[in-house]
């Protein structure tokens, strides 16, 4: 019973609905991910799982496309790595990946030169900070859409943010830019904690990692709190 | 914000609270025509009567190119210059228009009076150069002498045919003389299955740019389960090189909305919408004039039930994508959707949907009218019908050209006059590269013919060699060139394609939605090579990366915008590889 595909050159059996992200798992072939989250609605945004599927003109996002009968899957075409590695170069030229250390390593797997697009246009915003909890840097920010995704439908229904821009300028935005106080954020720091990019950090961190002894950041916050 | 009288905003508002979140677009088209730009405050109103989230709103309001979240002047001047405008001096003339108001594009006079853009394709190709002023079209501007035209724009319709533009060139073609739906009558006599059947036997295929053959569209969703079904015309003709939907729509609304209607019955859809682009304000009273004496008649709104709304776009190429188009009626960015499913199964609110481009609909009372069989008579065995092509830059009677399938790429050409004789005159002082392409063909307008782009910007280029071509999908495919939605767009010798190429690039930046990575970043990535090969100031590797980005957005895109966004780059590099060189 089951779905019958070859996954480079192997034979597995999966049950119906399954995707080819889940279906390589299972034979422990590692098809990378940036967006996917486990969490959140895959959009197939990032486009780093295509594989290549016989019979397909184009390649195909390994974490929505299902897995069917007789289908043959590459993971690792000519084609396939060539998209990978010019995603990665891309990004590398678009944002500070210095907090990504997944994409990072990924850099190195496929051999992606951080350099490969010289006087490109990079996306540097100011850093927002304009909330006790959290920082938004948006110059890290690869655009997963996993921080509007848990704000809405996915998880919390506070809607609080949306997009400002399109294509390349696209931004993570609050309505009209208003500060996160001013929104309908709620700080459950769901977004937060889905950031794969240290685009959104919690001060505390953000701090620690300025080298602020943790005895001083109490006393900032513990002074933040304090009523007029 | 205090000067804004916000007291008509609820009256205005009022119409489009029924329609939710799907009256996003509407309603902020409406507001903002009456205060002159979206502020926070009126973004909030709008809002809250429609109860679209906050965030959301602005993302929508930020999506669209024609929605101001800050004070624009009181007369809007987009000039385009895309490539067709651009061969005719809109970089001069936008210079002019900014030196005479002092000011750059994309900034506003300081008495308010007036602000300026750059545009893309506004769909006036024939008529370059042309300006959107405020909602009425500005075309053959000449700085020169100084002539111009101002209204609607002229429809310039030639060609051995004229059966799609039978009522096109004199006007608009009223009920009273487009007639009384003849074909929609005998289609309501026929069961729905049969008119499926008719038109499957047509051999019809979509003339938007996909060529999907139309009777299977149609079948995938009458076969649908569901109750609620949507005809939709997808009117947002974007497409550098594009204006035959904008000919057909002033001209000859009817046939358009008669091709909806029998779609309808074929369907059993009882909701129809067009969605016009943003760019042809000056259609929308005729639209909607049209509709008015359709439903008049009865043959909207009546018996079977089903009426048509239309839509008006704000400047979004990508909402010609079928599912981004969906998207924006329903009041979102314009964000196309992963394909499956399709939407003759999920399509306008999840529910089946049969969409497709004027034209095609505009072929369908002919189909019905004629019977299949006729139909067939004109074009070829595999590609019947009539068509319509795009006929601009440097040839010397630009227009819209109605031809049967079949007709070689250098009869449309000498149809339209051939190269025009400018071109002699400004290949004086040309390099010697240039010089060498002038061999290899007859005929003196050939002779001066340096590339067709065929297609429109998602297209590629034909080489003088290829003049032969006939202009059938399965010769133009055997001959790597897309029919797109018609277009062919002349470059003669005395040309810079670096030029051009560079225009194409820095559209598709511009147009890109933003949603999948290697158009997002690709698009941006290539347009800023493509500025580098038109300054003669390419990088080591320049030729590489343009390879590498191209085919990285051709194949692992989400939607078509992305998938073609290199297809012109690729073709120029293959069949002009000497503008590729490095120094």
């Amino acid at each position: 019973m089951g779905i019958q595909l070859e996954i480079d050159g192997q034979q597995i059996s999966v049950e119906a609905g399954t995707t080819l992200l889940e279906a390589a798992k299972q034979i422990g072939v590692d098809i990378p991910t940036i967006c996917w989250h486990e969490a959140t609605t895959s959009y197939a945004l990032c486009r780093i799982c295509v594989v290549e599927v016989e019979g397909m003109r184009l390649l195909q996002p390994g974490c929505i496309v299902e897995a069917a009968d007789g289908m043959k899957v590459q993971t690792r075409s000519e084609r396939v790595v060539r998209a990978r590695k010019t995603i990665l170069e891309m990004l590398a030229s678009s944002v500070d990946l210095s907090d990504s250390p997944a994409i990072l390593a990924l850099m190195d797997e496929y051999g992606a030169s951080p350099e490969r697009f010289p006087e490109a246009g990079r996306r540097e915003v100011e850093v927002k900070d304009d909330n006790p909890m959290y920082l938004r840097d948006y110059s890290k920010c690869v655009l997963c859409w996993r921080c509007v995704q848990v704000c809405a439908e996915d998880a919390q229904y506070t809607f609080a943010l949306s997009f400002s821009g399109r294509g390349y300028e696209t931004e993570i935005a609050t309505f009209f830019d208003r500060p996160m106080p001013a929104t309908t954020c709620v700080f459950c720091g769901q977004c937060v904690g889905v950031c794969p990019t240290g685009a959104l950090k919690p001060k505390r961190e953000a701090l620690l990692e300025q080298g602020i002894a943790p005895e001083e950041i109490a006393v900032m916050s513990s002074g933040r709190r304090r009523r007029k | 914000m205090s000067e804004i009288n916000l007291a008509s905003l609820e009256e205005i508002l009022n119409p489009f609270v029924p329609l939710g979140r799907s009256g996003l677009l509407p309603a902020l088209h409406a507001v903002q025509k009456e205060y002159g730009w979206l502020s926070e405050e009126v973004a909030a109103g709008v809002a809250a009567a429609l109860g679209v989230p906050l965030a959301d709103a602005h993302g929508v309001i930020e999506f669209y190119s024609l929605f101001y979240s800050e004070p624009v002047g009181k007369r809007m001047i987009r000039v385009c210059t895309d490539p067709a405008c651009a061969l005719k001096g809109a970089d001069e003339l936008l210079d002019h228009l900014c030196a005479h108001h002092g000011i750059q594009p994309g900034e506003t006079t300081s008495d308010g009076s007036s602000t300026i853009e750059r545009s893309p394709c506004l769909g006036l190709c024939e008529q370059a150069p042309a300006i959107l002023f405020d909602d009425q079209a500005e075309t053959n501007v000449d700085l020169k002498t100084g002539h111009y035209e101002l209204g609607r724009p002229r429809s310039l319709v030639y060609g051995s045919l004229r059966l799609l533009t039978r009522n096109c060139g004199n006007g608009t073609t009223f009920l009273a003389g487009y007639g009384a739906y003849a074909a929609l009558q005998k289609a309501l006599a026929m069961p729905p299955a049969e008119v499926i059947a008719e038109i499957r036997a047509s051999g019809l295929v979509g003339r938007g740019g996909a060529a999907f053959p139309t009777g299977v569209k149609w079948q995938g969703a009458a076969d649908a389960p569901g109750d609620e079904k949507y005809v939709v015309c997808n009117a947002d003709e974007s497409e550098p090189g594009t204006f035959k939907d904008r000919i057909l729509l002033l001209d000859d609304p009817h046939s358009t909305i008669e091709g909806m209607c029998i779609a309808a019955h074929a369907i059993g859809a009882t909701k129809g919408y067009i969605y016009l682009r943003g760019e042809y304000p000056y259609i929308l009273p005729v639209l909607e004039n049209a509709l008015n004496e359709a439903r008049q008649a009865g043959h909207l709104g009546g018996a079977n039930g089903f009426d048509i709304e239309i839509r008006l776009g704000a400047g979004a190429y990508i909402c010609g994508e079928e599912t981004a188009l969906f998207e924006s009626i329903e009041g979102k960015r314009g964000f196309p959707r992963v394909k499956p499913p399709f939407p003759t199964t999920h399509g306008l609110f999840g529910k089946p949907t049969v969409i497709n481009n004027v034209e095609t609909l505009a072929n369908v009372p002919l189909i019905l009218s004629m019977g299949a069989a006729e139909y067939r008579k004109i074009g070829t065995e595999k590609s019947p019908g009539p068509k319509l092509f795009c006929v601009s830059g440097d040839v010397a009677r630009p227009g819209l050209y109605e031809v049967p399938f079949g007709v070689a790429l250098k009869e449309l050409l000498e149809m339209a006059g051939g190269a025009d004789e400018e071109a002699e005159k400004r290949m004086t002082g040309t390099d010697e590269a240039t010089e060498k392409r002038m061999t290899g063909t007859d005929g003196a307008a050939d002779k001066r013919i340096q590339a067709v782009l065929f297609g429109g910007a998602a297209g590629a280029f034909a080489t003088p060699e290829q003049l032969d071509v006939k202009l059938t999908f399965e010769d133009l495919r055997a001959a790597g060139l897309p029919l797109g939605s018609g277009v062919v767009m002349v470059f003669d010798k005395s040309r810079d394609l670096r030029d051009a190429l560079a225009r194409l690039g820095r559209f598709f930046a511009h147009e890109s939605c933003g949603k999948c990575y290697p158009c997002q970043m690709g698009t941006q990535r290539q347009a800023e090579i493509l500025e580098r090969v038109a300054r003669r100031e390419m990088l080591p590797g320049d030729p590489e990366r343009l390879q590498n980005v191209g085919w990285t957005m051709t194949d692992a895109s989400l939607c078509g915008l992305g998938q073609t966004a290199a297809s012109a780059v690729l073709s120029a590099m293959k069949q002009f590889p000497e503008l590729f060189v490095e120094r």
